[in-house]
């Protein structure tokens, strides 16, 4: 390791008035340090994963052997839900619904961008904390109010939400049309607007930390790729999670207070309800206006992250920085005014399903740009196979495989027929879903070193990568097949049309896969629990990277460095940069030139 | 064949599991690094599975299309859905192409470039041309979609007037479908859940004379090559009108009448007897038979053979029973199709019989 990297962390001053005593409640509980925060957001996000993935075990185990008694149903779902260990259809949808939401939510926009944002905006940017820390640590604790709110719905008599996690009404308003609609959506809608006052806390924290607290020199265009997918993630969150906001109010509205916002001509169960004018429609846009910004809210960190990966494990810099941005803040623009591919069929005028089919097939622009430049990043590298480096090709190649089929579900044409089937299922999980995960995975491989001071063990990361990788795709693969079939989603089982029976085969498959690569992720949980306490004692820059959060020491402290805050001379990615002459490095014996070194002689200066 | 699929795949993990076993070994071995950080032992054999899962992925690929393309839905049974059809295998086929390259590429590099030691990457930060010809191959691409998709779409969704189509009311509540035919005059009598009441299920007008002769079914008869409006309402929450077979599908919305249009063009007999019919039902059937088996050793009921029809699903979450609501569609010749409806009860008819 260079003398010149590490220079600045290397005198220690304790002088700079950060340093106080630390009860255990302030240091690991109400912490308001981003990097303790973090790993809350981190370890509630897994255990949140662990519950939500778990879900998806059941309900796979019901659609590949439907309505088959199994003993894992009478243990976790109860009598009550699996009378002789049979799934009910009212816990079925239950779970599909917290399914997604516990996913959605809680694993990838919290887990994810709260986790990261949290951790290596100030670091990377050079920042001895977020701009307001109090706010910080509310956001925290907040989500977890959330957490606890959505996870107690599951216990309560009527059952939990349980119209989808895109809760359309009248089914999510009218306890009467499903049980999961009377306290269990009530506990829903209130631990969502709880979760959107989080979100909103930490993002508008992100939003002035990078705007503000950048240290001398760090121009926005000299920010790492993470920290410009973490600011634009947190602006669209600013922009959208409050429309979300509004429908979950409007929504309550109807439901206690007889208001009439989406309701209208219902009846059911012998009777008509007084409420009139509202309509369904209106909620679609109100969710959807969210509900697609969030899709991006969920890719755009792990994008920032796999392309911060990518670059320093193939020590080359980024292929093409400046598109890489200029995509970010196209996708960001774009997802806002794409919702409506969400309701080309929900009787919503004919002229706006072409006018967001336009907009849909658009994004695929900068989106196709992003995955050449990734390739383009490995050509001629020479790249490192860590575990974080396997998750981010891994990224790459799901994130290609399920954004292709977004050209078939952005064409209203084709969406018709394949609306709410298995293919847009197949779809979503591949480029957010499983993509995300794997931009998850990375960014914890990755940064572990500098989240806990201890090194993940890279034999169970390659295990953990590669059985993970072949089991997602054998999960998602098939599911286009069924999904072109007509086989609708959210089936309980589709043993009531014998024309489905010969998909029952394919479902088998899938369910196996599943219960594959579920039980797999126990092989990182333990990975990760134990590496925490038990790992190999980190170095300060493990991965020989460029950016500022390796310039800190190992221990945490407050205020993130010892002594003044590095400046800042270069851009993030000078890998393998060679001198004038072309006989060396920059740094002669290191390929790699950290971000705080000056530039030096024999070095030419370039504008990226 | 499944057999087969399942064979490559294990045979996938064994190999992963050798390499990953020689992984161990080696990173065990005397005089080892015992670091976390992959090593050049590291590099060449995570490169190599790297390789292994390209194979994978496209035996995988391979697999899938070969075995699966036939549960593609038959060939449509309405005139638009052919046009759909065709730029849905146009779509296919260009994303299957981008697929393979930009896979190929992306684990080839992932092979080939692995990391030694002493070796150097390049410093390849941008390239203006490469970028330039990137974006604007997808933006060719895409254009030519989105044109022909929206020439497509608007076909499909605006309704000539001039055309006369027969009016049908699709009507939707938990967990049924109901037809309701137009009558004499074509015209659907005014509707609405507040005139619910007794046996008038759908919520007629009893007093708007052009709901008298409106003819309230459980089944959907069509007839061939004739245009059909249907008009879409629910009683109670979201459902959604799908179509599988005539590549329809509109959403049904309390408080808002949808619509959608289409002409059947192949009759339910016709299709029975199409290759691709008789085929599938023979497969469905040998299941039924296989799985009737297993139940009648079980001591219950056998399985129905089965015969197909067409039939209208619910694709939006309406409640408990969502799985479950659909409606058996049979196209039929002109003639048959008329008397059939012949048969079917005038709605003031079945009022004044029940007072």
């Amino acid at each position: 390791m260079s003398a010149i990297a590490t220079a600045p962390a290397q005198d220690h001053h304790d002088d700079h008035g950060h340093h106080h005593k630390q009860t255990f409640i302030t240091k690991y509980i109400f912490s308001t340090d981003h990097k303790m925060i973090a790993k809350q957001y981190l370890i509630t996000g897994i255990l949140m994963g662990i519950v939500g993935i778990m879900m998806s075990v059941l309900f796979r185990l019901q659609l590949a052997w439907p309505e088959e008694s199994f003993v894992i149903f009478e243990w976790l779902l109860g009598d009550k839900w699996a009378p002789e260990g049979v799934m009910t259809p009212s816990i079925y949808l239950a779970l599909v619904t917290i399914h997604g939401t516990i996913m959605v939510f809680f694993v990838l926009t919290a887990g994810l961008s709260g986790t990261f944002s949290n951790l290596l905006i100030p670091l990377q940017i050079g920042a001895r904390d977020m701009a307001s820390g109090f706010m910080n640590m509310l956001s925290y604790w907040l989500f977890f109010i959330s957490c606890v709110i959505m996870l107690s719905s599951l216990f309560i008599e009527s059952g939990p939400a349980s119209a989808g996690w895109t809760i359309y009404p009248p089914l999510s308003a009218l306890p009467q049309a499903i049980g999961g609609s009377g306290m269990g959506m009530t506990l829903w809608l209130i631990s969502m607007a709880i979760f959107i006052a989080s979100s909103l806390l930490g993002s508008l924290n992100y939003i002035v930390t990078v705007l503000n607290l950048r240290t001398k020199g760090m121009s926005m265009m000299r920010l790492p790729l993470t920290i410009w997918a973490f600011f634009i993630t947190a602006v669209i969150g600013v922009v959208s999670f409050p429309v979300l906001l509004s429908a979950a109010l409007l929504l309550i509205m109807d439901r206690s207070f007889g208001t009439s916002f989406f309701l209208s001509d219902i009846y059911i169960q012998g009777e008509v309800l007084s409420h009139q004018g509202g309509s369904p429609v209106l909620f679609e846009h109100l969710f959807w206006f969210l509900g697609h910004p969030e899709v991006y809210i969920v890719i755009l960190p792990a994008m920032g992250i796999v392309s911060e990966v990518l670059a320093t494990n193939s020590r080359k810099p980024i292929f093409g920085y400046r598109a890489m941005v200029a995509s970010i803040l196209a996708i960001a623009f774009l997802s806002t005014i794409v919702w409506g591919h969400h309701m080309f069929v929900s009787g919503m005028n004919p002229f706006l399903g072409s006018v967001f089919t336009f907009t849909t097939l658009l994004i695929a622009i900068p989106s196709a740009v992003k995955a050449f430049n990734w390739i383009t990043t490995l050509w001629k590298g020479n790249l490192q196979m860590n575990p974080a480096m396997l998750f981010s090709i891994g990224f790459v190649s799901t994130f290609i495989t399920g954004g292709l089929t977004g050209i078939i579900l952005g064409d209203s044409t084709l969406d018709i027929n394949v609306h709410d089937t298995y293919f847009v299922i197949a779809h979503f999980h591949l480029v957010m879903g499983i993509s995300a995960i794997y931009g998850l995975l990375a960014g914890v491989y990755h940064w572990f070193p500098k989240m806990f001071g201890r090194m993940m063990n890279k034999n169970l990361g390659y295990v953990h990568f590669w059985i993970t990788a072949v089991g997602a795709y054998g999960v998602f693969f098939p599911m286009h097949f069924i999904g072109l079939a007509g086989l609708p989603r959210r089936y309980y089982t589709n043993t009531a049309f014998p024309y489905f029976d010969d998909l029952a085969d394919v479902n088998v498959i899938i369910t196996v896969f599943a219960i594959i690569t579920a039980g797999v992720q126990v092989v990182f949980l333990y990975n990760f629990f134990s590496s925490i306490f038990f790992g190999q004692k980190a170095t300060q820059n493990p991965w020989n990277a460029t950016t500022l959060e390796w310039t800190t020491p190992v221990e945490h402290i407050h205020g993130n460095w010892p002594g003044a805050i590095p400046s800042v001379y270069r851009w993030s990615y000078d890998y393998s940069k060679m001198n004038l002459d072309g006989t060396d490095y920059v740094i002669p014996g290191q390929d790699f030139v950290p971000q705080n070194v000056p530039l030096q002689d024999h070095e030419e200066e370039l504008n990226h | 064949m499944t057999v087969f699929l399942v064979i490559i795949v294990l045979a996938l993990l064994a190999v992963t599991g050798w390499q990953m076993s020689k992984i161990f070994q080696l990173s065990k071995g005397p005089g080892a690094e015992s670091s976390e950080i992959a090593n050049d032992n590291d590099n060449r054999q995570q490169a190599k599975l790297m390789l292994w899962f390209m194979i994978f992925l496209y035996v995988g690929m391979a697999y899938s299309f070969w075995h699966w393309s036939k549960l593609y839905l038959p060939e449509s049974a309405s005139e638009h859905g052919n046009e759909v059809d065709t730029l849905m295998f146009i779509s296919i086929g260009l994303i299957m192409v981008v697929q393979v390259i930009t896979q190929a590429l992306l684990h080839w590099f992932a092979y080939k470039y692995q990391g030694k030691k002493g070796n150097r990457a390049l410093f390849f930060a941008d390239n203006d041309k490469l970028e330039f010809i990137w974006t604007i191959i997808p933006v060719i691409t895409l254009a030519g979609l989105i044109i022909y998709g929206l020439f497509t779409w608007s076909d499909i969704m605006n309704i000539g007037e001039d055309e006369d189509p027969i009016v049908i009311e699709i009507y939707a509540k938990q967990f049924s479908w109901q037809a309701r035919y137009a009558g004499e005059d074509n015209t659907l009598g005014e509707a609405n859940v507040r005139f619910i009441e007794g046996i008038n299920t759908v919520g007629l007008n009893v007093n708007d004379s052009y709901a008298d002769d409106d003819k309230i079914t459980t089944e959907l008869h069509l007839p061939v090559g004739k245009k059909v409006l249907f008009k879409f309402r629910s009683q109670d929450v979201l459902h959604s009108a799908y179509f599988p077979h005539f590549r329809a599908q509109m959403n049904v919305v309390p408080g808002m009448v949808t619509q959608f249009a289409f002409t059947p063009d192949i009759t339910t007999a016709e299709m029975r007897n199409s290759d691709y019919m008789v085929d599938k039902v023979k497969t469905i059937n040998e299941i039924r038979k296989e799985n009737s088996e297993i139940l009648m050793a079980e001591g219950e009921a056998p399985l129905d053979s089965y015969e197909f029809d067409y039939f209208l699903l619910c694709n939006k979450i309406c409640g408990d029973a969502h799985y479950n609501m659909q409606m058996k569609i049979i196209v039929e010749s002109e003639e048959e199709y008329n008397q059939w409806l012949s048969e079917q009860d005038e709605f003031a008819a079945v009022m004044e019989s029940q007072e």
